[in-house]
Protein backbone atom coordinates (compact mmCIF):
# COMPACT_ATOMS: atom_id res chain seq x y z
CA UNK A 1 0.00 0.00 0.00
CA UNK A 2 2.66 2.35 0.74
CA UNK A 3 4.22 1.51 -2.37
CA UNK A 4 1.14 2.07 -4.10
CA UNK A 5 0.65 5.63 -2.67
CA UNK A 6 4.30 6.83 -3.21
CA UNK A 7 3.66 6.01 -6.81
CA UNK A 8 0.85 8.17 -6.70
CA UNK A 9 2.38 11.19 -5.52
CA UNK A 10 5.22 10.66 -7.97
CA UNK A 11 3.71 9.73 -11.02
CA UNK A 12 -0.05 10.55 -10.98
CA UNK A 13 -1.08 7.11 -11.86
CA UNK A 14 -4.53 7.35 -12.05
CA UNK A 15 -6.23 4.77 -9.54
CA UNK A 16 -9.86 3.11 -10.48
CA UNK A 17 -12.23 0.96 -8.41
CA UNK A 18 -12.63 -2.01 -9.51
CA UNK A 19 -14.44 -5.44 -8.36
CA UNK A 20 -11.04 -6.70 -8.03
CA UNK A 21 -10.03 -3.74 -5.86
CA UNK A 22 -8.07 -0.67 -6.70
CA UNK A 23 -6.10 -0.97 -9.69
CA UNK A 24 -3.95 0.78 -11.47
CA UNK A 25 -5.67 2.58 -14.95
CA UNK A 26 -2.90 1.89 -16.94
CA UNK A 27 -3.03 -2.42 -16.59
CA UNK A 28 -6.87 -1.67 -17.56
CA UNK A 29 -8.21 -1.49 -21.42
CA UNK A 30 -10.31 1.56 -20.93
CA UNK A 31 -13.54 1.86 -23.58
CA UNK A 32 -15.58 5.09 -23.66
CA UNK A 33 -18.97 5.37 -25.63
CA UNK A 34 -21.98 8.06 -25.48
CA UNK A 35 -25.69 7.96 -26.46
CA UNK A 36 -27.96 10.68 -27.61
CA UNK A 37 -31.79 10.40 -28.36
CA UNK A 38 -34.81 12.00 -27.86
CA UNK A 39 -34.89 11.22 -24.18
CA UNK A 40 -31.39 11.26 -22.79
CA UNK A 41 -27.78 12.16 -23.20
CA UNK A 42 -25.61 9.19 -21.70
CA UNK A 43 -22.04 8.68 -21.52
CA UNK A 44 -20.27 5.21 -19.99
CA UNK A 45 -16.77 4.67 -19.44
CA UNK A 46 -16.12 0.68 -19.07
CA UNK A 47 -12.29 -0.87 -17.78
CA UNK A 48 -11.50 -4.23 -18.90
CA UNK A 49 -9.33 -6.54 -17.26
CA UNK A 50 -8.37 -9.90 -18.87
CA UNK A 51 -11.48 -9.90 -21.09
CA UNK A 52 -13.50 -8.90 -17.77
CA UNK A 53 -15.56 -6.07 -16.69
CA UNK A 54 -14.05 -4.72 -13.90
CA UNK A 55 -15.63 -1.32 -13.84
CA UNK A 56 -18.88 0.22 -15.39
CA UNK A 57 -19.58 3.91 -14.98
CA UNK A 58 -22.40 5.91 -16.55
CA UNK A 59 -23.82 9.65 -16.69
CA UNK A 60 -27.44 10.04 -17.75
CA UNK A 61 -28.65 13.47 -18.89
CA UNK A 62 -32.29 13.39 -18.97
CA UNK A 63 -33.79 15.59 -21.93
CA UNK A 64 -36.91 17.20 -21.12
CA UNK A 65 -39.70 14.78 -20.27
CA UNK A 66 -42.89 14.81 -18.38
CA UNK A 67 -45.13 18.04 -18.44
CA UNK A 68 -47.84 18.55 -16.06
CA UNK A 69 -50.65 20.51 -18.58
CA UNK A 70 -52.88 22.73 -17.08
CA UNK A 71 -56.33 23.35 -18.35
CA UNK A 72 -59.43 25.05 -16.92
CA UNK A 73 -62.62 24.30 -17.19
CA UNK A 74 -66.13 25.66 -18.52
CA UNK A 75 -69.14 26.85 -16.62
CA UNK B 1 -57.79 45.13 -23.18
CA UNK B 2 -59.59 41.86 -23.25
CA UNK B 3 -60.04 39.06 -20.52
CA UNK B 4 -58.10 36.30 -20.92
CA UNK B 5 -59.28 32.58 -19.48
CA UNK B 6 -56.23 30.35 -18.18
CA UNK B 7 -54.98 29.06 -15.18
CA UNK B 8 -52.29 32.00 -13.30
CA UNK B 9 -49.06 31.30 -14.20
CA UNK B 10 -47.92 31.73 -10.61
CA UNK B 11 -50.77 29.34 -9.20
CA UNK B 12 -48.56 26.96 -11.10
CA UNK B 13 -45.18 27.25 -9.49
CA UNK B 14 -46.93 28.09 -5.88
CA UNK B 15 -48.39 24.34 -6.63
CA UNK B 16 -45.27 23.20 -6.44
CA UNK B 17 -44.62 25.08 -3.38
CA UNK B 18 -47.37 23.30 -1.19
CA UNK B 19 -48.94 27.11 -0.95
CA UNK B 20 -52.65 26.08 -2.39
CA UNK B 21 -54.62 23.34 -0.46
CA UNK B 22 -58.04 23.23 -2.09
CA UNK B 23 -61.29 21.29 -1.44
CA UNK B 24 -63.14 20.65 1.91
CA UNK B 25 -60.12 19.89 3.43
CA UNK B 26 -60.12 16.12 3.52
CA UNK B 27 -57.19 14.55 2.58
CA UNK B 28 -54.84 17.79 3.43
CA UNK B 29 -52.03 16.56 5.50
CA UNK B 30 -50.92 17.82 8.39
CA UNK B 31 -47.87 19.83 7.98
CA UNK B 32 -45.21 22.01 8.81
CA UNK B 33 -45.43 24.62 6.29
CA UNK B 34 -42.00 26.44 6.16
CA UNK B 35 -40.22 22.96 6.17
CA UNK B 36 -40.23 21.61 2.56
CA UNK B 37 -40.74 17.37 1.98
CA UNK B 38 -38.16 15.45 1.83
CA UNK B 39 -37.89 13.89 -2.02
CA UNK B 40 -36.23 10.90 -2.72
CA UNK B 41 -34.99 8.89 -6.09
CA UNK B 42 -34.64 5.17 -5.90
CA UNK B 43 -33.87 2.92 -9.42
CA UNK B 44 -35.89 0.25 -10.93
CA UNK B 45 -35.43 -2.75 -13.13
CA UNK B 46 -35.74 -3.36 -16.53
CA UNK B 47 -38.35 -5.91 -15.74
CA UNK B 48 -40.31 -3.65 -13.66
CA UNK B 49 -43.59 -2.08 -14.45
CA UNK B 50 -43.56 1.67 -13.07
CA UNK B 51 -45.49 4.43 -14.66
CA UNK B 52 -47.36 7.12 -14.12
CA UNK B 53 -50.55 5.46 -12.72
CA UNK B 54 -48.65 4.65 -9.57
CA UNK B 55 -49.81 6.24 -6.74
CA UNK B 56 -47.07 5.48 -3.93
CA UNK B 57 -43.43 3.94 -3.83
CA UNK B 58 -42.78 0.35 -3.20
CA UNK B 59 -39.62 -1.66 -3.46
CA UNK B 60 -41.44 -3.67 -6.45
CA UNK B 61 -38.98 -3.73 -8.98
CA UNK B 62 -36.30 -1.86 -7.80
CA UNK B 63 -33.02 -2.87 -7.66
CA UNK B 64 -31.77 -5.17 -4.83
CA UNK B 65 -30.31 -3.61 -1.58
CA UNK B 66 -26.52 -5.00 -2.79
CA UNK B 67 -23.60 -3.72 -4.15
CA UNK B 68 -23.51 -0.31 -2.76
CA UNK B 69 -27.52 0.37 -3.46
CA UNK B 70 -30.04 1.36 -0.33
CA UNK B 71 -33.63 0.25 -0.97
CA UNK B 72 -35.61 3.85 -0.56
CA UNK B 73 -32.92 5.58 -2.89
CA UNK B 74 -30.92 8.79 -2.08
CA UNK B 75 -32.24 12.30 -0.66
CA UNK B 76 -33.23 14.58 -3.36
CA UNK B 77 -31.37 17.92 -2.83
CA UNK B 78 -33.65 20.60 -2.84
CA UNK B 79 -32.04 24.16 -3.07
CA UNK B 80 -33.75 25.74 -5.26
CA UNK B 81 -37.52 26.56 -4.11
CA UNK B 82 -39.83 26.02 -7.16
CA UNK B 83 -40.71 29.16 -9.09
CA UNK B 84 -42.57 29.99 -12.35
CA UNK B 85 -40.88 30.51 -15.68
CA UNK B 86 -42.76 32.16 -18.43
CA UNK B 87 -45.90 30.72 -17.70
CA UNK B 88 -44.71 27.62 -16.59
CA UNK B 89 -43.97 26.33 -12.93
CA UNK B 90 -41.03 24.45 -13.00
CA UNK B 91 -39.00 22.50 -10.37
CA UNK B 92 -35.36 21.00 -10.49
CA UNK B 93 -33.34 19.11 -8.19
CA UNK B 94 -29.88 21.37 -7.45
CA UNK B 95 -27.54 18.08 -7.47
CA UNK B 96 -27.54 15.25 -9.93
CA UNK B 97 -28.52 12.18 -8.21
CA UNK B 98 -25.12 9.97 -7.45
CA UNK B 99 -24.76 6.23 -6.61
CA UNK B 100 -21.40 5.82 -6.15
CA UNK B 101 -19.32 2.57 -5.02
CA UNK B 102 -22.17 0.89 -6.94
CA UNK B 103 -22.68 -2.43 -8.60
CA UNK B 104 -26.14 -2.74 -9.96
CA UNK B 105 -28.20 -6.01 -9.37
CA UNK B 106 -29.75 -5.76 -12.78
CA UNK B 107 -29.95 -3.39 -15.54
CA UNK B 108 -31.96 -0.87 -14.70
CA UNK B 109 -33.70 1.97 -16.77
CA UNK B 110 -35.95 4.14 -14.35
CA UNK B 111 -35.75 6.34 -11.88
CA UNK B 112 -38.68 7.25 -9.52
CA UNK B 113 -39.33 10.73 -7.74
CA UNK B 114 -41.17 10.71 -4.05
CA UNK B 115 -42.36 12.08 -1.13
CA UNK B 116 -40.74 10.18 1.80
CA UNK B 117 -42.57 12.97 4.03
CA UNK B 118 -46.28 12.45 2.44
CA UNK B 119 -46.46 8.81 2.66
CA UNK B 120 -44.21 8.11 0.12
CA UNK B 121 -46.68 9.52 -2.51
CA UNK B 122 -45.09 9.33 -6.12
CA UNK B 123 -44.06 12.84 -7.83
CA UNK B 124 -42.63 11.08 -11.39
CA UNK B 125 -41.27 8.31 -13.52
CA UNK B 126 -38.40 8.80 -16.00
CA UNK B 127 -36.77 6.24 -17.54
CA UNK B 128 -33.94 6.15 -19.92
CA UNK B 129 -31.78 3.50 -21.60
CA UNK B 130 -30.93 0.47 -20.50
CA UNK B 131 -27.72 0.45 -17.47
CA UNK B 132 -25.64 -1.70 -15.50
CA UNK B 133 -23.02 -0.17 -13.49
CA UNK B 134 -19.94 -2.69 -11.94
CA UNK B 135 -17.92 -1.29 -9.40
CA UNK B 136 -18.67 1.99 -10.48
CA UNK B 137 -20.69 5.38 -10.04
CA UNK B 138 -24.10 6.14 -11.65
CA UNK B 139 -25.00 9.62 -12.23
CA UNK B 140 -27.95 11.30 -13.03
CA UNK B 141 -27.19 14.56 -14.11
CA UNK B 142 -29.81 17.16 -13.93
CA UNK B 143 -31.09 19.47 -16.43
CA UNK B 144 -31.39 23.24 -16.68
CA UNK B 145 -34.03 25.18 -14.36
CA UNK B 146 -35.91 26.53 -17.13
CA UNK B 147 -39.54 26.63 -18.72
CA UNK B 148 -38.21 24.02 -21.42
CA UNK B 149 -36.12 22.10 -19.73
CA UNK B 150 -37.13 21.45 -15.79
CA UNK B 151 -37.12 17.88 -14.92
CA UNK B 152 -40.80 18.85 -12.88
CA UNK B 153 -43.26 21.37 -15.14
CA UNK B 154 -46.33 22.67 -15.37
CA UNK B 155 -47.33 24.18 -18.58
Amino acid sequence: MFGLIKKLFSQKVKIIQTTKGEMEETALEKREGSLENGTEVTNWVEYWHDKELVHRSVNVTLKPQPVAQTIIGGF
Amino acid sequence: MANVAGMCSSFKGELLNGIHALGPGTGVPARTVSTADVVKAALFLVSASRGVADTVYNTTGELAGTGGYTQGGVTVTQGTQPSTSGTTGIFTPSASFVWSSFTSSGAFDCVVLYNSSQGNKEISVHTFSSQSITAGTFTLTMPTNDASNALLRIA
